[in-house]
């Protein structure tokens, strides 16, 4: 058994950021990830990261634009919160030697996002997330921050108590990719889940193939709420082969969008008349759609994306990457003509449900960055936002890991939080795999940290073993059913029928599941099993979010339901959560705070 | 993927199914059924692919730990091609149609995690960024030479991360403005210098292809020295720190072992001037020795 003060469970920037935070308290971190820190998605982000940073802009502006983009979804204290510590945040990062872009006089370049009412995006290229993480990790080294890559977290060791409030984790337990040894890891202080998204439930996604939302499952199925699951948001500009990202940046520097008519159908059809392209992204992937549905999309599949006209300069300065990106993977020379973009799932605003130090109702587990839920996001993420929140909420969730005494959260967790009961009629009983009855939260009445570590451990390896030594289908099958009903039916156009479709294909999925096993019998590098593993948290996620969706009978940011064409504040502003009930999602709903430190948000209708 | 109609259907067989059998009974004659269906979908893709243009991959096979795989070989796997597959694109098929053991590290699909390095026809590529169309037929997929093979594809990375530790990777200013909220200036002439060598997304393509690197198991290798370029000209660090820098890539297995063969810079998925940089940093070097300059 390994033992540390804080074990952060994965190594992207929100756990870098929150290991560095711990160490900074004294605390003893350890860095546990199934890839190597540099692999980390985190990597791939490209537009840039928000922060108040000039004359003329301030927090309370970077938060209302937040607030506001969120469609009101959002709760005030996380925000407040976030854009009150991004600029520091921001200039910390530039300290450790982040290549920002640079204006004439040396400091660091902003340019405008969607959605932004301040040109407040500091950016490095076009590869601003690249440098993120390559800086922090590099921060990591300097402090001789311990890190166990290619491990993979599969399990938390939780207590066993009726109340998940009563519950408290002790660690986790993981398996070693290159030998196929299962350990556990005792948290003295507490373990911080900052395993990124868990695009991998649909097929076309800007995420990585590690990205199938294993913090966001194992949290689930040990008791802590999922909040806002079925706002995911769909980026306007990916490439339509491979759903490789092409920036918000693009359109930031004045990058135009074409329908098949070569008319600018941003403004030409009255999508955005004021921001036309700048629009907020689920704006303008519904307008993108609409296009596409109507017959004035490319080959029926995408719209394109001019660059051209900024001219080769400046192109090569700020957007290079993007050129590269469009050539390698679509075969297009930006310099030349369009890119090809359309729609692709891009980020979970929801997530594990915690507060604004990272707390979960869990009491030693903490989230942080895109797995969980503050709720900084609300229904609609700005671009830009998602950097600067690992940061900040990276940095809390490491601090109050380590004990750093910090002002209490305003915002509530747990059953108690809870204002109402969730009415959802699902076509099917959803629910839990049989075969993995055993992997929930049940340690025994354990109480004794140590017993409690070894107790799912014992687990661990019953469920692993079992998965080695059985005959059955393989995942790879279940998951691209799964993948292929969320794309089909849970994305940028909802309705209900087709939810519905999407949860008796995930019962079906669920019920494959159960025959599901390995057929590599190798203890290393068994990338079978891992991705078995992994097809189970995609499951649970996937679940998640189409019940969200289901339930959420209104227009909200990123959510749009064909029967219901309108924002339904009275009945609306609060949050979706699911509890994990013995294997059973119980939906419930909470509040959504709307008053912050200045002033209380009074919701507004979106209008561009 | 099922559609309703076949859900529908094969809720009333299981109805029928229900009233004669056991649980268990009922539940293995399930997964009977649904192992039919596969192997039929199994079998209409293997003759579909006769109407299709397939490429052939010649991939490298190695398991320390299963009989039968101990022994090196070459397996061959024949994927239908369609415009824009990418070398990873035509290893997934193979795993997850023909071989879920088949072993390699992927990730991100778009150059950056740096994750799928490989050996692709006798040059060291980015698997995801590699088009099919580009490559000669038969496709020889093998794992980064130079490297330990731990699996199949899967090279052991960790002395390759070592020599990356060892120059000692991280930013290091002498001073920083003692306003937190004020960030160190930087000129764009600067950023534009360092530019290219923080590109570097560890995949290890270099060292791989480096043949120092391969006699000299010390040699800090391009990506290391590149690593320790990108802070040397940093100008935001200062003068002590950069003497420190030096005097790390001088050492005996550093810079001067570098003989400008250009075989990394040639195999860089990133496009950085390795050798370049090497010998932009021996001329520092030099430079430091005889302070006159």
């Amino acid at each position: 058994m390994y033992e540390h003060d804080v074990i952060v469970v994965g190594a992207g920037g929100a756990g870098l950021r929150a290991a560095i935070a711990a160490d900074e308290e004294g605390a003893d971190v350890a860095l546990v990830t199934k890839l190597h820190p540099v692999r980390s998605h985190t990597g791939a982000a490209e537009g840039g990261i928000n922060a108040a940073l000039q004359e003329g802009d301030s927090w309370d502006l970077h938060a209302y634009d937040t607030i506001k983009g969120a469609d009101y979804l959002a709760d005030a204290p996380a925000v407040d919160t976030f854009a009150k510590s991004a600029p520091e945040e921001v200039i910390q990062i530039e300290h450790w030697g982040m290549p920002f872009s640079r204006e004439d006089d040396g400091r660091v370049s902003q340019r405008p996002f969607g959605g932004m009412s301040f040109p407040r995006t500091t950016y490095a290229g076009a590869e601003t997330g690249h440098h993120l993480l390559h800086t922090m990790y590099e921060q990591a080294v300097k402090r001789g921050i311990e890190v166990y890559d290619e491990w993979y977290v599969t399990n938390l060791a939780v207590t066993d108590h009726e109340n998940p409030e009563d519950r408290e984790c002790h660690g986790c337990v993981a398996y070693d990719i290159k030998s196929g040894e299962i350990h556990g890891f005792k948290a003295n202080n507490g373990v911080i889940l900052a395993t990124g998204g868990l695009g991998q439930a649909f097929d076309h996604t800007t995420n990585a193939v590690a990205n199938t939302g294993d913090g966001c499952a194992m949290a689930y199925r040990a008791g802590v709420p999922m909040e806002d699951m079925e706002m995911i948001q769909f980026h306007p500009t990916t490439l339509p082969s491979t759903g490789v990202l092409i920036s918000e940046g693009v359109r930031g520097e004045g990058g135009i969008l074409y329908n098949g008519e070569e008319e600018r159908f941003m403004f030409e059809y009255g999508y955005a008349n004021n921001d036309g392209e700048l629009a907020s992204r689920d704006v303008v992937s519904r307008a993108e759609l609409t296009e596409i549905n109507e017959g004035r999309g490319i080959d029926d599949e995408h719209v394109d994306l001019d660059m051209r006209h900024l001219g080769e300069e400046r192109i090569l300065d700020r957007l290079e990457n993007i050129l590269h990106l469009a050539e390698d993977f679509e075969g297009v020379d930006g310099l030349d003509e369009p890119m090809p973009v359309k729609p692709g799932q891009h980020y979970a605003m929801g997530g594990i449900e915690c507060n604004e130090n990272g707390e979960t109702c869990i009491d030693g587990l903490y989230a942080a960055g895109e797995t969980a839920c503050v709720s900084l996001h609300g229904a609609n993420r700005l671009g830009g936002n998602a950097l600067p929140e690992l940061l900040v909420f990276g940095a809390r969730a490491g601090w109050h890991a380590a004990g750093k005494d910090m002002k209490a959260a305003e915002i509530g967790t747990g059953p108690s939080a809870k204002s109402e009961d969730g009415a959802v009629q699902p076509p099917v009983e959803p629910g839990a795999v049989d075969a993995g009855s055993e992997d929930v939260v049940a340690d025994g009445a354990a109480v004794e940290p140590t017993a409690v570590i070894e107790n799912a451990v014992d687990n661990e390896r019953t469920r692993i073993e079992t998965l080695l030594e059985d005959d059955g289908i393989n995942h790879a099958n279940v998951r691209a059913d799964v993948q292929q009903t969320m794309t089909e039916n849970v994305n940028v156009f909802r309705e209900k029928e087709s939810l519905e479709d999407a949860l008796r294909d995930l019962r079906e999925a669920r019920k494959a599941y159960e025959d599901v096993a390995v057929s590599d019998p190798s203890r290393t590098y068994n990338t079978d099993l891992i991705h078995t593993i992994e097809t189970r948290n995609i499951l649970d996620v996937a679940e998640a979010i189409t019940l969200g969706a289901l339930a959420r009978e209104e227009f909200r940011g990123a959510h749009w339901r064909a029967e219901h064409q309108e924002r339904k504040d009275d009945e609306w502003i609060k949050h979706t959560m699911l509890a994990w009930n013995d294997g059973t999602p119980e939906l419930y709903y909470k509040p959504v705070e709307l008053e912050g430190d200045e002033e209380t948000y009074e919701p507004k209708e979106r209008s561009y | 993927m099922s559609t309703i109609e076949q859900q529908e259907s094969e809720t009333e067989e299981q109805a029928e199914n229900q009233a004669v059998e056991s649980p268990g009974e009922r539940r293995r004659a399930e997964k009977r059924e649904r192992e039919a269906e596969r192997e039929a979908q199994r079998e209409a893709e293997e003759a579909s692919l006769d109407d299709e243009e397939t490429i052939l991959l010649k991939v490298f096979r190695y398991d320390p730990e299963v009989e039968g795989k101990q022994e090196p070989r070459f397996d061959d796997f024949q994927v239908p091609f369609h415009k824009g597959m990418t070398v990873l694109d035509a290893l997934i098929y193979a795993r997850d149609k023909y071989d879920s053991s088949l072993t390699f590290r992927h990730s991100c699909r778009q150059a950056v995690c740096g994750s799928d390095a490989l050996f692709v026809n006798g040059r060291q590529r980015l698997g995801c960024k590699t088009q099919m169309a580009d490559l000669e037929s038969p496709v020889r997929i093998e794992p980064l030479p130079h490297q330990e093979v731990v699996k199949d594809l899967v090279v052991d990375m960790e002395h390759f991360y070592d020599q990356m530790h060892a120059v000692e990777p991280y930013f290091d200013a002498d001073e920083l403005p003692e306003d937190g909220l004020e960030e160190q200036r930087q000129t764009r002439e600067n950023r534009e210098k360092v530019k290219m060598s923080t590109r570097c997304i560890w995949c290890g393509a270099c060292m791989s292809s480096c043949n120092i690197a391969a006699g000299d198991n010390e040699y800090l290798g391009p990506a290391a020295i590149n690593k320790a370029y990108r802070f040397a000209m940093d100008e935001r660090e200062g003068e002590n720190r950069k003497q420190e820098r030096l005097r790390i890539i001088e050492q005996e297995h550093g810079v001067w072992r570098c003989q400008t063969q250009f075989s990394c810079t040639e195999v860089c998925p990133k496009d950085i001037p390795l050798t370049e940089h090497i010998q932009e940093l021996k001329r520092e070097a030099v430079k430091n020795n005889l302070k006159f300059w």
